[in-house]
């Protein structure tokens, strides 16, 4: 278990480090000056030649890389020009606001995703699983952003059952709740669906093994057997797909709150995409990804503890 | 489904017989067919479809609801949406076959070459890949836009470069697989070359059910174009697309809805219209394949 908690944590660690370079290089790939590249029309040349300084742009490529993965590893992103603060500081500020966001969604999602494919695995063929199959499949091709915009339309603009816009009030918890349930639904319905389908075929799977046929002829009930013995192993496909699920959610996270105009990473990706502010953009998705590899660690580690077969994959 | 599971092909032809007959007996995938050729006609056929000029402006009649003269209503510059929609779908569809036609081909050829190639090379692609499918898509398409400047072939390229490590994780593993195969050790043995092996041998092996999989990704491409002209780094205006609708849509909700609705139906239609009918095919040619997602 060691070996393996060390070779993953290493995989993860060379992963970060390869993004990181390639973010970096992708800048000097791009045809002209790279300081005006990064900051934009909007800076002035005074900008582009502390930047210049700052970035060692005279210095090879290689030694400007590995010079800025040192620096991301000690906590420096550098400095957004525009307001002349850490880059870093100006993410962390807004990363809360996405996270309680996703975990939100994904909590919503798994309280009736779960349970969902464990019924429509147990009565298979019944109305209720062929209902759920549709469901799946269309909630997880329908995009997050048309059911942000249509949740939108319907509950907050039409019915007006919903605030629309905003985070709520700061220190009103319930005004804060109700913000965040038209974007936590429209990020977490595809969630429900892909649960559910996954659940049901893992659950499909080891309704058929020998200690589940053993613990039947035991005369155990149905409802124990089911939710002590056969989803603790119909479980593990899922914990994986949850942290790759992360990258996804936070994809969809950047609409929902341009849509829902909530302030967060996503909305602050796409206010520097539009003054084409390179530096914060490349923090916001180092974060992001850092937080990606994380969590894909994490469920992996998990699957690693719960099945020891898993320790060999690597 | 699995009820229908029980026919023994024997001859080739009362095989794909039998094959037809299963999808004409899956509702859904019926639906999803119907919904995918009425998709890719009214985009072959949008120049004649179209009444009136996608991007013609009439500001004396913006914003007006649909009527038997436009019956999608107008957006904020007089243009008919209906129109757009169907320009928006063309676009949408263009988009999607270039890009994933070049991922394709990229992710082949890498893919071939990192489970055939020698170990280093292995490596290397697989440390690549694993990184670009670390970044999550949208937040790294947004970031490459900043780069190189929001345009139709910067859609692509977003596409392109997130797409490749997928369908080259996918032909790597089938290579190596393959690669101890008799077959091929049989090939090496009488002294075919690596070009000889990949081309010849492994290729029509893959091809196959990396097309079922490649057609399921339509609908994913079709979100990132509509997503990212959504955010106004997409498609420039004045050429529709369905994304561009919808943020003008955005724009107007509180008294126009009906841009919403037309921007965003034929988007759902068509993701249904092609997740439905990839999933029917892949039930039907390639049940090993179910597991892969």
């Amino acid at each position: 278990m060691w070996i393996y908690l060390v070779k993953r944590t290493a995989l993860a660690l060379i992963i970060v480090i390869t993004a990181i370079s390639l973010l970096y290089s992708m800048i000097l790939m791009v045809p002209g000056d790279p300081t005006a590249v990064i900051l934009g029309p909007r800076s002035t040349p005074e900008m582009r030649e502390a930047l210049r300084h700052d970035m060692g742009l005279d210095k090879p490529a290689i030694i400007q890389v590995a010079g800025f993965i040192l620096k991301v590893f000690k906590g420096d992103m550098g400095i957004d020009v525009f307001t002349n603060r850490p880059v870093s500081q100006i993410v962390f500020e807004q990363l809360p606001h996405t996270i309680i966001l996703i975990i939100a969604g994904i909590s919503w999602a798994i309280v009736l995703g779960i349970p969902l494919g464990c019924y429509s695995a147990i009565y298979r063929n019944s109305f209720i699983d062929k209902l759920t199959g549709v469901f799946s499949v269309g909630t997880i091709a329908i995009p997050a952003f048309v059911i942000a915009l249509y949740g939108l339309l319907i509950f907050a603009v039409q019915l007006q059952w919903l605030p629309a816009i905003g985070a709520g009030e700061k220190g009103d918890f319930w005004d804060q709740v109700k913000h965040l349930i038209l974007p936590a639904f429209a990020i977490g319905l595809g969630w429900v669906g892909y649960l559910a389908r996954l659940v049901r075929a893992s659950m499909l799977e080891v309704l058929g093994e020998n200690h589940i046929r053993t613990a039947r002829a035991f005369g155990l009930p149905e409802r124990l057997i089911v939710f002590k013995y056969a989803l603790k192993l119909a479980i593990l496909p899922t914990i994986a797909l949850m942290g790759v699920g992360v990258g996804y959610l936070l994809s969809s996270s950047v609409f929902a709150e341009i849509v829902f105009a909530r302030p967060g990473i996503g909305k602050l990706i796409y206010d520097s995409v539009l003054t084409r502010n390179y530096p914060i953009i490349m923090g916001s998705v180092l974060i992001t990804t850092i937080i990606f590899v994380l969590c894909t660690m994490t469920a992996d580690i998990i699957n690693a503890i719960l099945d020891p077969r898993m320790r060999e994959n690597l | 489904m699995d009820s229908t599971n029980n026919y023994t092909p024997r001859v080739k032809k009362s095989e794909f017989i039998s094959l037809v007959a299963r999808f004409t007996q899956d509702p859904l995938g019926l639906f999803g067919l119907t919904l995918v050729v009425l998709m890719v006609l009214s985009a072959v056929l949008a120049t004649w479809i179209v009444p009136y000029d996608p991007t013609a402006l009439d500001i004396l009649h913006r914003l007006e609801p649909p009527s038997t003269a436009h019956i999608m209503g107008t957006d904020q510059l007089g243009r008919d949406v209906f129109s757009r929609v169907i320009m928006g779908g063309r676009i949408a569809l263009k988009v999607s076959l270039i890009s994933i036609a070049i991922a394709l081909s990229c992710g082949l050829l890498l893919g071939l070459i990192a489970g055939y190639g020698p170990p280093w090379v292995d490596r290397l692609m697989i440390m690549l890949f694993d990184t670009i499918r670390s970044f999550p898509t949208i937040i790294f398409a947004l970031a490459i836009v900043t780069l190189v400047g929001p345009s139709l072939n910067t859609i692509i390229l977003v596409v392109i470069i997130t797409t490749i490590p997928v369908y080259g994780r996918i032909v790597r593993a089938q290579a190596q697989s393959m690669k101890s195969n008799e077959f091929i050790l049989a090939e090496r043995a009488m002294g075919a070359g690596m070009p000889r092996i990949l081309t010849v041998h492994m290729l029509p092996n893959i091809i196959g059910p990396l097309l079922i999989i490649a057609s399921m990704d339509i609908p994913a491409v079709v979100t990132i174009e509509a997503g990212l002209s959504f955010l106004g780094v997409g498609i420039r205006p004045p050429t529709p697309s369905w994304g561009s609708i919808l943020n003008d849509g955005y724009s107007y909700i509180r008294n126009t809805p009906w841009l919403i609705i037309s921007g965003g139906i034929p988007l759902i239609l068509t993701t249904l219209g092609f997740t439905f009918l990839g999933e029917s095919l892949r039930d039907i040619f390639d049940p090993k394949l179910r597991k892969d997602i």
